[in-house]
């Protein structure tokens, strides 16, 4: 048999039907949903009298509504202040309750992001397909799983079909030789990769990302750079799997057990790319160069080092390229070539599908402790991503560490990655944010987003500027 | 959903690149559990000078008077002229909601990413690739002219300038029958259901640690 990227065999496996217009049936095996996707698909479902196929397939969690100040969450849905986010909420109970669903509820300890909470509980496996009304769905593809955002017409194809049709994509592997530096971490990577390959660089292709750089990354990393796949264009990124994947799914509440389990490594053991495998396009990367990363524009692929300098428009070959960079410019109220450590933000978030786990927690607030926020931020969030984080950073005295600072510790939700709640920058407020996204508006209308690693929001909310998180990690040492 | 086969209309542009799903429908506007009614909200951070609130009336709201869509040139469009990466960023297919909503029946941009483009085709619009210099071809003419319109044939699939340009383009097979047809995904899909369930009980004997049960009592 001819050599297979991971991929190859992760779509193989799961091939109900080939059809002759090149479109396929593929099985899908895990469905994870949330509030905001999914009530116009429960409702299709409803008006053609359709059932889910396989109920114990689906999980549904609610996150990107929910609030994260204690006071409002303690009333449970009832307690959601704004009325229509809380219908949002009360429908997604409604609807799993009526197609009996497996719901997290609001202030079960182990709700959370959905893509916090599938890899935490074992809902996520390798080998799996898994879908999720999400984009950042591509996080679960760390666990060498075939994971993928979809759009609620196929929220609702999933739930009475258990397929999705779907077009094979073209495989891309990036390969990242070295060894970060200390302080450089998954964030950073992701973002030198999209600022080498651009936000569409991905488009049409499952990436996968490979190389002693991604090897040596923890499972928290690699979901981190995974996430961040469809920011480059790419809604699949995958990892093999290797022991660093198989023992941070050992033991999880629905991780299969004893003989089960045996069985399950051993398929998985073969759940990587064949020596040989044949990739469309393959991208490298020296890992021991990349520097912290800072986003100064509007989209993730206007990024650099910390280092480096917002760029000027007037000395850019292509019209185009120059018009965007100075609409973005105008935009993020930024000066042609100003240094990147001048920018100040005016509010801190660290959080989201990208970087809420407990490792990023830790990466922060170790660059907090002994640090008090700088005068000039005027808020600094710390959202973790589940229940089940927030006991853990609680238990390691993670959250005494940002309270001390002057920081705001919160209940876990999506928060101010996209401001469906009531976390939200004002116009024209500078955020450090270590979520996954810098469009306009994102973090409330007007806001400016500058995307970086948990240490490097850490290390911007001490110092009140965009900082080299290295400096103070050797300051402090 | 709503057949697709030929098309004529006025064209309206959208010239920027990497246009996002959250810059065609905002986040607030996800909140709502129903799928019409976001066409007022269309690119409602460019469209208005005010923040937009879901459920609130828009007709009284103060216009942007630099937004193309707001010119009375392009009133009533229904072809949406774009450039490259349109529909980037979050899966919401609110944002087909809204573009069908407001009444467009194709997007033209030199490439589309994945997830959007392939949630139009399930929403009766039709998200149509040309060549950058096609593209910038036509950018030109919809400046030049007032009630540029644009004819676009799926079934040949071909795009038809009032002065006679034709412009090829590609769609996949099975995208293009559904499309010409309106037919119902699951309709199709659960025409295969006899293989489906095969196909599960194999996969089951193969993989059974993928189906063990997520049931257990939740826990405060």
């Amino acid at each position: 048999m001819a050599a297979m990227t991971l991929y190859d065999k992760l779509w193989n496996h799961h091939l109900v039907e080939q059809w002759d217009n090149g479109s396929a049936l593929i099985y899908i095996d895990r469905h994870l949903l949330h509030e905001v996707t999914s009530p116009q698909a429960f409702e299709g479902l409803r008006l053609a009298g359709r059932k889910p196929w396989r109920l114990g397939a689906n999980l549904a969690v609610p996150d990107h509504n929910v609030p994260t100040g204690a006071d409002e969450r303690r009333g449970g849905v009832a307690g959601i202040l704004d009325p229509i986010s809380r219908l949002q909420v009360q429908t997604l109970d409604d609807n799993c309750r009526a197609f009996d669903i497996v719901e997290i509820p609001i202030n079960d300890v182990r709700q959370g992001i959905v893509h916090v909470i599938g890899p935490e509980t074992g809902a996520t496996l390798p080998g799996m397909t898994l879908v999720c009304g999400d984009s950042h769905t591509s996080t679960h593809g760390a666990f060498a799983a075939l994971a993928h955002g979809i759009g609620t017409s196929e929220v609702e194809h999933v739930l009475a079909t258990q397929c999705l049709v779907q077009q094979k994509m073209k495989n891309l592997q990036v390969r990242v030789s070295g060894r970060l530096q200390p302080g450089v971490s998954a964030k950073d990577l992701a973002l030198a990769i999209i600022g080498r390959i651009g936000t569409a660089g991905g488009t049409g292709y499952a990436i996968e990302f490979a190389g002693e750089a991604v090897r040596a990354l923890s499972m928290e990393g690699r979901m981190t750079l995974c996430n961040m796949s469809i920011e480059a264009g790419a809604r699949v990124g995958v990892i093999a799997v290797d022991e660093i994947t198989i023992d941070y799914v050992r033991n999880r509440p629905f991780a299969p057990r004893g003989a089960m389990w045996e069985a399950a490594v051993a398929a998985w053991r073969d759940l990587h790319s064949d020596e040989g495998a044949k990739f469309d396009r393959v991208v490298e990367l020296d890992g021991a160069a990349i520097e912290p990363q800072v986003t100064w524009g509007t989209s993730p692929e206007m990024v650099t080092s910390v280092h480096g300098h917002v760029p000027d428009p007037a000395g850019m070959d292509s019209p185009s390229r120059a018009a965007a960079v100075q609409r973005a410019l105008d935009y993020m109220g930024l000066r042609p070539g100003m240094p990147i450590t001048d920018i100040r933000p005016d509010r801190v978030f660290i959080g989201s599908c990208t970087n809420s786990r407990i490792e990023d927690l830790r990466e922060a607030a170790a660059v907090v402790r002994g640090r008090r926020k700088a005068d000039s931020v005027r808020q600094v969030l710390v959202v973790p991503g589940s229940g089940q984080v927030k006991r853990q950073a609680e238990a390691e005295g993670l959250d005494r560490i940002f309270l001390a600072a002057g920081m705001e510790w919160r209940e876990p939700g999506c928060s101010m990655c996209l401001a469906m709640n009531a976390d939200r920058l004002g116009a024209g407020e500078h955020c450090a944010s270590t979520s996954n996204r810098n469009f306009e508006g994102r973090q409330g209308s007007g806001g400016r987003t500058h995307l970086v690693s948990p240490a490097m929001a850490a290390a911007a909310a001490v110092t009140g500027h965009f900082t080299d998180v290295r400096q103070l990690v050797e300051v402090a040492a | 959903m709503t057949p697709f086969s030929h098309h004529e209309g006025l064209v309206a542009p959208m010239d920027r690149a990497n246009v996002d799903t959250d810059l065609i429908i905002p986040k607030q506007f996800l909140k709502s559990i129903k799928r019409t009614g976001f066409g007022p909200n269309l690119f409602d951070d460019l469209r208005y000078l005010d923040e937009g609130q879901p459920g609130a009336d828009c007709s009284g709201r103060p216009l942007n008077p630099d937004f193309p869509l707001n010119f009375p040139r392009y009133q009533g469009a229904t072809i949406l002229l774009a450039r490259e990466n349109f529909g980037c960023g979050s899966s919401r297919e609110h944002a087909p909601w809204a573009l069908a909503d407001y009444g467009f029946r194709v997007i033209i941009a030199p490439s589309f990413a994945d997830i959007f483009y392939n949630n139009c085709f399930k929403n009766g619009v039709l998200p149509l690739v040309l060549t950058a210099e096609q593209v910038d071809t036509l950018f030109a003419s919809v400046y030049a002219h007032e009630g540029f319109t644009l004819e676009v044939d799926l079934r040949s699939q071909r795009v038809m300038t009032p002065a006679g340009d034709v412009f090829s383009f590609e769609v996949d097979a099975f995208r293009k029958q559904r499309m010409l047809e309106g037919l119902d995904d699951i309709g199709m899909t659960l025409k295969s259901a006899d293989t489906i369930r095969r196909f599960e009980a194999q996969w089951r004997q193969r993989s059974p640690w993928l189906f063990g049960s997520l049931d257990t009592a939740a826990e405060r």
